[in-house]
């Protein structure tokens, strides 16, 4: 018997007959069935995310004093009633730009340099050993400690203000590439080596694509912490920046400016990592389900 | 055919004086001692023995993985030095790059090697045809069933024309019914390739179904106890399992192994009883029950 009649006999079939194309309905129909958690999922979260903003609604205008003092929160309709201002205000829109142009700089120059030594360090013994002690010293330090010294340390105030966005996501993405890497699978090393793959392919070929999965979370705590570390940067050295924006509001009493700020900056957020999900589903095509 | 790289028969492997050891804080265990096999060009050879008796390790340092502390490995009198594209290797795990698809799992060799992007596909997908896995090239191997995915492992280590094919245990984690035909389908790539194989396992049916010899080891350290011929004419079928010959070839191995066995798990089994024991198995090898 030769191999490919074994072959055929234990393959499974891998198509179904062809059938008539069914109607639109019985697709829309499957298509709900096989989307009902998540379909579930956004209409709770639709309902939840209106009950947070009626409740907030009713604690303002009944100006409710139970410990927390709401006297002076900003209901959400003044909140929407500054955004629709703040969208026009070019001073605004800078402030934001500002901000996300810190981001992409800080955040972008802590990838090139985290995700590379995270290899290096993974894979020779020796620069981990040099390295290692000194990240691990200056990794507990909050970005916000760092404000005064990189004041000290950069010329201009926006470079200090990168360098801190910088620091927060280096660490995040350090960790989290030694990690992936110190989980890379002997034996797929092994693999490759007998198939007559050396030291580069191998880092190309099997340590790189083994660890993107932590790199990924790692960029995306990163960009968490990257946010955290600006916002407080700009507070207290800014000029210009959504955090400063915010603060300044305050300094300004003007209150619904504070929810404007916090919110602009809840929803920046969320977006950079969604990039980054994104980002990551497109490198990783394996990892999908 | 011509995309699948045949050599001319060669690929013998010697294996003289072996020892290895490695360092504890008691001073150096051997798990392996005084050892010699070799492996003709085109034969198929296995060995066997109880779990933990070194039968892997030799295989490592074949590959070379591991370097011998005493002793020498060669292919057609070279010394193996670490692991290279002339020596196939088939993991027990599998070991398929995840990221990689079925058809890139299968280039990787001939990547290394520097071929052509159109031609390592063409010869991937006749080896991947060869194997029944045509329809499932562009597959991540995290979809394909373990049966699957050990012959997109064994195509992948042919893909590069090795001289020698090595399996540490390849089917150990498949169920019995894929291991058969897994089994034929290995012997089928075997006949066609004139490749030499070196086969770890501890099962003895899959040994002597497939080898034209099976060295059984001694428990740790590991040493060969016995050298079998097995004279089974071939083609071989399933059904060959029942004759009276391949019988006698499996009671042989089965007590030579069954001694190593009961000396690998040491007090234990004397506190049981042996005679409890014979009867708890059932014609059953020991080496399946551990």
């Amino acid at each position: 018997m030769s191999a490919s009649a074994i072959a055929e006999t234990t393959s499974v079939p891998a198509t179904t007959p062809p059938v008539a194309p069914p109607s639109f309905s019985t697709l829309a129909l499957r298509w709900y069935r096989l989307n009902r958690d998540g379909l579930r999922a956004i209409a709770i979260g639709i309902v939840s995310l209106a009950a947070f903003l009626l409740v907030w609604h009713l604690l303002t205008t009944y100006r409710v004093v139970f410990f927390v003092r709401f006297t002076n929160v900003p209901s959400p309709l003044a909140v929407y009633a500054s955004f629709t201002k703040a969208i026009h205000d070019p001073k605004f829109l800078m402030h934001i730009v500002l901000s996300c142009r810190r981001i992409f700089i800080g955040f972008s120059l802590a990838a090139i340099v985290g995700v590379p030594l995270g290899l290096i360090m993974g894979r020779f013994k020796l620069a981990h050993e040099i390295i290692f002690p000194v990240a691990e010293v200056l990794r507990p330090i909050p970005a916000i400690a760092w404000v005064p010294m990189a004041i000290m340390l950069w010329p201009t105030n926006e470079q200090s203000i990168v360098y801190i966005t910088f620091l927060g996501s280096f660490f995040p993405i350090l960790v989290n590439t030694l990690h992936g890497m110190s989980l890379v699978d002997p034996v797929l090393v092994r693999a490759a080596q007998c198939l007559g793959a050396r030291e580069r392919s191998i880092f190309r070929e099997v340590y790189f694509p083994a660890s993107l999965p932590h790199i990924f979370t790692g960029l995306t705590v990163g960009m968490g912490v990257a946010w955290v570390s600006l916002i407080a940067a700009e507070m207290i050295s800014g000029q210009y920046g959504i955090g400063y924006f915010t603060w300044e509001a305050y300094s300004l009493v003007q209150y619904a400016d504070i929810a404007l700020g916090m919110i602009a900056i809840g929803v920046l957020g969320l977006g950079s990592s969604m990039l980054i999900r994104g980002a990551g589903r497109l490198v990783m095509p394996w990892r999908l389900k | 055919m011509n995309e699948i790289p045949t050599k001319a028969p060669q690929g013998h492997i010697e294996v003289r004086n072996f020892s290895l050891s490695y360092e504890s804080i008691e001073g150096p265990v051997e798990a392996v001692t005084d050892t010699q096999i070799h492996v003709k060009p085109g034969e198929f050879v296995s060995i066997v023995g109880p779990s933990g008796c070194g039968k892997s390790t030799l295989l490592n340092a074949v590959a070379g993985f591991l370097k011998p502390t005493t002793g020498v490995v060669t292919v057609d009198g070279e010394r193996v030095n670490g692991p290279s594209a002339e020596r196939g290797m088939v993991f027990q795990q599998y070991s398929l790059f995840p990221w990689k698809t079925v058809r890139e799992n299968v280039e990787f060799g001939l990547k290394m090697r520097g071929m052509a992007r159109s031609q390592r596909e063409r010869a991937a997908r006749t080896l991947l045809g060869l194997a029944g896995l045509e329809a499932f090239e562009k597959h991540y191997p995290e979809k394909l069933s373990g049966g699957m995915k050990q012959r997109v492992g064994i195509v992948r280590a042919l893909a590069t024309g090795p001289k020698v094919l090595l399996l540490d245990e390849p089917f150990g984690a498949l169920d019995a019914q894929t291991r058969v035909i897994m089994q034929q389908i290995l012997t089928n790539m075997w006949q066609r390739l004139k490749i030499s194989v070196l086969f770890v396992t501890h099962d003895i049916d899959e040994a002597i179904f497939l080898s034209d010899r099976v060295y059984c080891m001694t428990a740790r350290p590991g040493s060969i106890k016995a050298e079998i011929p097995i004279p089974l004419e071939r083609p071989r079928q399933q059904s060959m399992m029942m004759s009276s010959e391949f019988l006698a070839l499996r009671r042989g191995l089965m007590s030579l192994i069954r001694e190593e066995s009961l000396k690998a798990m040491g007090g234990e089994i004397s506190d049981m009883g042996l005679q409890g024991l014979n009867i708890e198995l059932h014609g059953h090898s020991l080496a399946d029950v551990i």
